[in-house]
C-alpha cells in the first residue's frame, strides 16, 4: 500500500541544492533496441526470426539456434515475481542517495528472466505487468508493476524516478494564446501541478479563452514572447528556479513552401518562433533545470516540445513550416543530450495537423488540441520520450519505419 | 561411452599463500610476483625451471598471461590465462594436469593474485560482463550482493532454509579462521552476531559477505617422479569435473553445474562422498556453500539446512569444511578466492596444514564456483585430491 505523496515543503534557499547523479550508464548496441521501445512506451524484446525464442539480456546470437536474426518485437508484458531483494548498500552514488532500493527477478510468460525495478505494490510469487522505462540516465530499464490498479500507484518513490509526473510540480506553458496552449495548461493543472505558469506574448492584446484561463486555479499568466530574447531572459530571471516542467507550445503555422511564397520574411518568422524561440528558452531555462534534476520531490523533470509529425518528413503543402519543425526537432536532440547529466527528460510530442484555424483547409483526420494535451500528461506520467498523437502521426511513423523514400513521394504528391 | 582419463602420474605440490592485506597500494603484478617467488623458495627450483604458467586475476589488466612472461622472466612452453573467478583453481589444475600428463610441460606454476585498491571493488563491478552492464548493474548497483540475495531468498522460500542455517556455516568457518594466522578476520563470531549484523541486500547481511582484499595463492603441477626427486610432499588428483552455464532452464539458480557431473567425479575417483575427509567449498555466500553440499552428493537437494544442523563443520568436527576459514573469514583476494580452497586442501592431504590441520586427513574435495555473468553463477568445477599414506 503506497502512502499518498505529500506536497513538498517550500525549498530552503540557504541550503545547497543536491547535484544530480545518474544511474550506471552504458549499454551494448543490441540493448539499444530496448531504448527505442522505452522511449515510445512499448515493451519489446528480441525474438529469433528463425526459431521464435525470446531472449534477454540483449545479445547477438540466439541462445537456442545461434541465428543472428534477432529483431525487437512487441512482447507479452506479463510475468511472475520470482524473487526480490532490497539493496541497502549500493555501490554507486545515485543509488546510495536513494537507498533502500527494491529490485526483483521476474519470470516472463514468454520465457526470459528479467532483473527489474519493482513498484512497492509488487509481491513475491504474484503476477506482475512489465514496462520498459528510461531511467534518469536515459537508459532503458525494466520496471515491474502489480497487476490491476492500486491506491496511490503513481506516488511510488521508485516509479517517480522513472517518470516526469506533473503532480506537485511547477509547469511553464510557453504560449497560452492558442487553443493548444490553453488545453495543455488546463490538462496540467488538472493533473495536479502545483502551479501552471502560462506565457502570453503582448498580454495587453486580448485573445479567445483569456477569461477562462485567468479564472483557472493555480494558474498564473505572465508575459513571454519566445522570439524576443530579452522577454525570455526576463521571465527566466523571475521564475527560472521554479520551472520543473517546461512545455513549449509556441506555434507558427503557415501554408506554403519555397516557390508559392515570395520573399524571405515568412521563413524568418517560422525560424524565429520555432527554432530561435526554442533556443532562447533553452538557454534561459535549461541550465537551471539541469542543475535542479535531483532537487527533491518537485525536481526539474522534463522539457516537452510539441512538434508537427512533418518535422520527420516534409509536407510541401506546409513546406516552410515542416522545415522549421525539423530544425526544432534536431535542436531538441541536442537539448536532450545536454540536459541528460541533470536527469531531465526531453519529450517530443509529434502530432498530425491540428483541428485549428491554420490547418482549416486540411481534410480529416485532424487532432483536437485536447488530445495533444492529454498525450502530454500521459507521456509525462509514463516517462516517455517520443509520443505520436493521432492517426496521422502514427501513420507517418509507420510509413517512415517501412520506407522513408515512399513517404517523401507520397507527401509531395 | 569411454570414461574420463585418470590423472595417473600427475601431482600437485608446493602450496603457497601470500598473506592477505585489506588494501594494498601494490599492483596485481606485484602480488603474483610474490607468489611465484614463494614457489621458488618452497621448492629450490629456479625461475627457468618453470616451463608452464597459468594465471587468474581480476586486476592484472591491461596485462594478460603473455605480458607476465616477460615481466617475470618466464620462458614457458605452455601458457594459459584463466578468467573463471572462483572456479579458476579447479580449471587451472585440470588444464595443467593434462599438459603434464601429455608431456607438453614438466613443471607448471598455477597462480592467482589480485590487488585491492580503495576503488577496486566498484570498478570491477562496473565492468564485469556485458550482461551485467546491460541488465544488472543499472538496477540498484548492488553488485554480486544483490544478485545472490535474489538467489538466497528464492532458495529459502523454496526449501525452507533459514538465516540461522546459513549462519551455522559462517560461524564454523570463523572458528576455523581463528586457527589460521593469516586470516583477516581475527575475532570470534557468534550466531547472534551473525543474525543481527548490518543488512546489505535482504536477506544478505554483513557476515554473509566475503571481505575483498589483496593477496595471492599458488601451487605447482608436475609428474610424481619429479615431486619425489625434489623431495616435495604432493597430492594425487583422483578426479575432476567442470561445467559452465548448466541448467539454463532453471528460472532462478538453485543448483550449480556440479549436479550434472557429480556422478562422474566419484566414479573416476572410485570412491563415494562418505570417504571424503574434508571439503573446501567456494564460499562467496553461505547459501552457495549449502548448494555445494547438496550438488556434490553429501545430502539431497533441499536438505542442505538439515545437513548443517546435523554436522559440526569445524576442523575437529564431523564434517570439516573450509578449514582455513574460507573467503568469508580469511578474505577474498579476487581470483585467489578460486584457489584458496585448493591450496588449503593440498596442505591438508599432505599433512602440512599446521594449525588448521584436520587429524588424519587423506582425501579432500575442493569445489569452485563463480562468474555471475547476469543472474546466476555460470562456472563450476570440483576436484578430489588424495595425499600419500603416511
Amino acid at each position: 500500500m503506497i502512502e499518498p505523496m505529500r506536497r513538498p515543503a517550500r525549498k530552503n534557499p540557504l541550503r545547497r541544492t543536491r547535484v544530480p547523479a545518474l544511474p550506471p550508464r552504458g549499454r551494448s548496441r543490441s540493448a539499444q533496441g530496448l531504448t527505442q521501445a522505452a522511449a515510445e512506451g512499448r515493451f519489446a524484446l528480441q525474438v529469433c526470426a528463425v526459431c521464435g525464442a525470446f531472449s534477454y539480456p540483449a545479445r547477438d546470437a540466439c541462445p537456442v539456434c545461434l541465428s543472428a536474426d534477432l529483431p525487437y518485437v512487441d512482447a507479452p508484458r506479463d510475468g511472475t515475481l520470482l524473487s526480490e531483494t532490497t539493496v541497502r548498500v549500493p555501490a554507486d552514488v545515485y543509488f546510495r542517495e536513494r537507498a533502500p532500493w527494491r529490485i526483483g527477478l521476474v519470470g516472463l510468460s514468454c520465457g526470459p528472466v528479467m532483473v527489474a525495478h519493482l513498484h512497492a505494490d509488487c509481491r513475491e510469487g504474484e503476477p506482475v505487468r512489465m514496462t520498459l522505462q528510461l531511467d534518469k540516465g536515459g537508459e532503458a530499464v525494466a520496471f515491474a508493476h502489480p497487476v490491476g490498479t492500486t491506491e496511490n500507484a503513481a506516488d511510488d518513490r521508485q516509479w517517480r524516478e522513472m517518470t516526469a509526473d506533473p503532480k506537485f510540480r511547477r509547469v511553464l506553458v510557453t504560449n497560452g494564446r492558442t487553443a493548444l496552449g490553453q488545453e495543455v495548461a488546463a490538462a496540467l493543472a488538472g493533473a495536479g501541478a502545483a502551479i501552471v505558469f502560462v506565457g502570453i506574448a503582448e498580454p495587453w492584446r486580448p485573445f479567445p479563452g483569456e477569461e477562462k484561463l485567468a479564472a483557472t486555479e493555480n494558474l498564473q499568466i505572465l508575459a513571454l514572447d519566445v522570439s524576443d530574447e530579452r522577454s525570455v531572459r526576463n521571465l527566466a530571471a523571475e521564475i527560472g528556479g521554479k520551472v520543473d516542467i517546461l512545455v513549449n507550445t509556441a506555434e507558427h503555422i503557415r501554408p506554403g513552401g519555397l516557390l508559392d511564397r515570395q520573399g524571405i520574411s515568412a521563413f524568418r518568422d517560422e525560424i524565429d518562433q520555432s527554432y530561435l524561440g526554442f533556443a532562447h528558452l533553452a538557454q534561459a531555462f535549461g541550465p537551471t533545470m539541469r542543475m535542479r534534476g535531483a532537487d527533491g520531490a518537485n525536481s526539474a523533470a522534463a522539457w516537452v516540445n510539441v512538434l508537427s509529425v512533418y518535422a520527420l518528413a516534409n509536407w510541401p503543402a506546409f513546406g516552410g513550416y515542416s522545415a522549421s519543425q525539423a530544425a526544432a526537432l534536431s535542436l531538441s536532440h541536442s537539448l536532450r543530450a545536454e540536459l541528460r547529466p541533470g536527469g531531465v527528460k526531453v519529450m517530443n510530442v509529434f502530432s498530425g495537423p491540428l483541428d485549428t484555424e491554420w490547418f482549416q483547409t486540411v481534410p480529416p483526420p485532424k487532432v483536437a488540441p485536447r488530445a495533444v494535451a492529454a498525450a502530454i500528461v500521459s507521456g509525462l506520467r509514463s516517462g516517455l520520450e517520443d509520443v505520436f498523437v493521432g492517426d496521422m502521426a502514427e501513420d507517418i511513423r509507420r510509413r517512415l519505419a517501412s520506407n522513408p523514400k515512399a513517404v517523401e513521394r507520397e507527401l509531395g504528391r | 561411452m569411454p570414461g574420463r582419463a585418470p590423472y595417473d602420474g600427475v601431482v600437485l605440490a608446493a602450496p603457497v599463500s601470500i598473506p592477505y592485506m585489506r588494501y594494498s597500494i601494490e599492483s596485481a603484478q606485484w602480488w603474483i610476483g610474490r607468489a611465484l617467488k614463494g614457489l621458488i623458495d618452497a621448492t629450490g627450483l629456479r625461475v627457468g625451471d618453470l616451463d608452464g604458467f597459468c594465471v587468474s586475476s581480476f586486476t592484472v589488466g591491461p596485462d594478460v598471461a603473455i605480458g607476465l612472461t616477460q615481466h617475470y622472466g618466464l620462458c614457458v612452453r605452455w601458457l594459459d590465462h584463466i578468467p573463471l573467478g572462483g572456479s579458476s583453481g579447479i580449471a587451472a589444475l585440470r588444464r595443467a594436469a593434462r599438459a603434464v600428463q601429455a608431456g607438453d610441460a614438466a613443471i607448471v606454476a598455477c597462480v592467482a593474485g589480485d590487488t585491492n585498491h580503495v576503488d577496486s571493488f566498484r570498478t570491477t563491478l562496473a565492468n564485469f560482463s556485458r550482461f551485467a552492464q546491460d541488465a544488472v548493474y543499472p538496477y540498484g548497483a548492488g553488485g554480486a550482493n544483490a544478485s545472490f540475495a535474489l538467489i538466497a531468498r528464492n532458495y529459502m522460500r523454496t526449501f525452507g532454509a533459514t538465516r540461522e542455517d546459513f549462519g551455522r556455516i559462517a560461524v564454523a568457518q570463523r572458528q576455523n579462521a581463528l586457527r589460521n594466522p593469516h586470516a583477516l578476520m581475527k575475532t570470534p563470531l557468534t550466531l547472534d552476531q551473525y543474525m543481527a549484523a548490518r543488512p546489505i541486500a535482504d536477506p544478505i547481511r554483513l557476515f554473509d559477505c566475503v571481505l575483498p582484499c589483496a593477496g595471492a595463492e599458488a601451487f605447482l603441477v608436475m609428474r610424481d617422479e619429479k615431486a619425489a626427486e625434489l623431495g616435495l610432499p604432493s597430492a594425487k588428483v583422483l578426479g575432476t569435473i567442470e561445467r559452465h552455464n548448466a541448467f539454463a532452464g532453471d528460472a532462478v539458480q538453485v543448483r550449480g553445474g556440479w549436479a550434472m557431473d557429480v556422478g562422474e567425479l566419484y566414479d573416476t575417483a572410485a570412491m563415494g562422498p562418505e570417504e571424503i575427509d574434508l571439503v573446501q567449498t567456494y564460499d562467496d555466500y553461505p547459501v552457495i556453500s549449502m548448494m555445494q553440499f547438496e550438488d556434490l552428493g553429501f545430502c539431497r537437494k533441499g536438505e542442505g539446512a538439515a545437513f548443517v544442523q546435523r554436522h559440526d563443520l569445524t576442523i575437529d568436527g564431523t564434517f570439516p569444511h573450509n578449514t582455513s576459514g574460507g573467503q568469508l573469514s580469511a578474505g577474498q583476494a579476487g581470483a585467489a578466492g578460486g584457489y584458496i580452497g585448493l591450496v588449503e586442501a593440498l596442505r591438508q592431504v599432505t599433512g602440512t596444514a599446521g594449525t588448521t590441520q584436520v587429524r588424519g586427513a587423506r582425501t579432500a574435495l575442493v569445489s569452485g564456483f563463480g562468474m555471475i555473468n547476469y543472474d546466476r553463477g555460470l562456472s563450476s568445477g570440483a576436484a578430489i585430491l588424495a595425499g600419500a599414506p603416511s
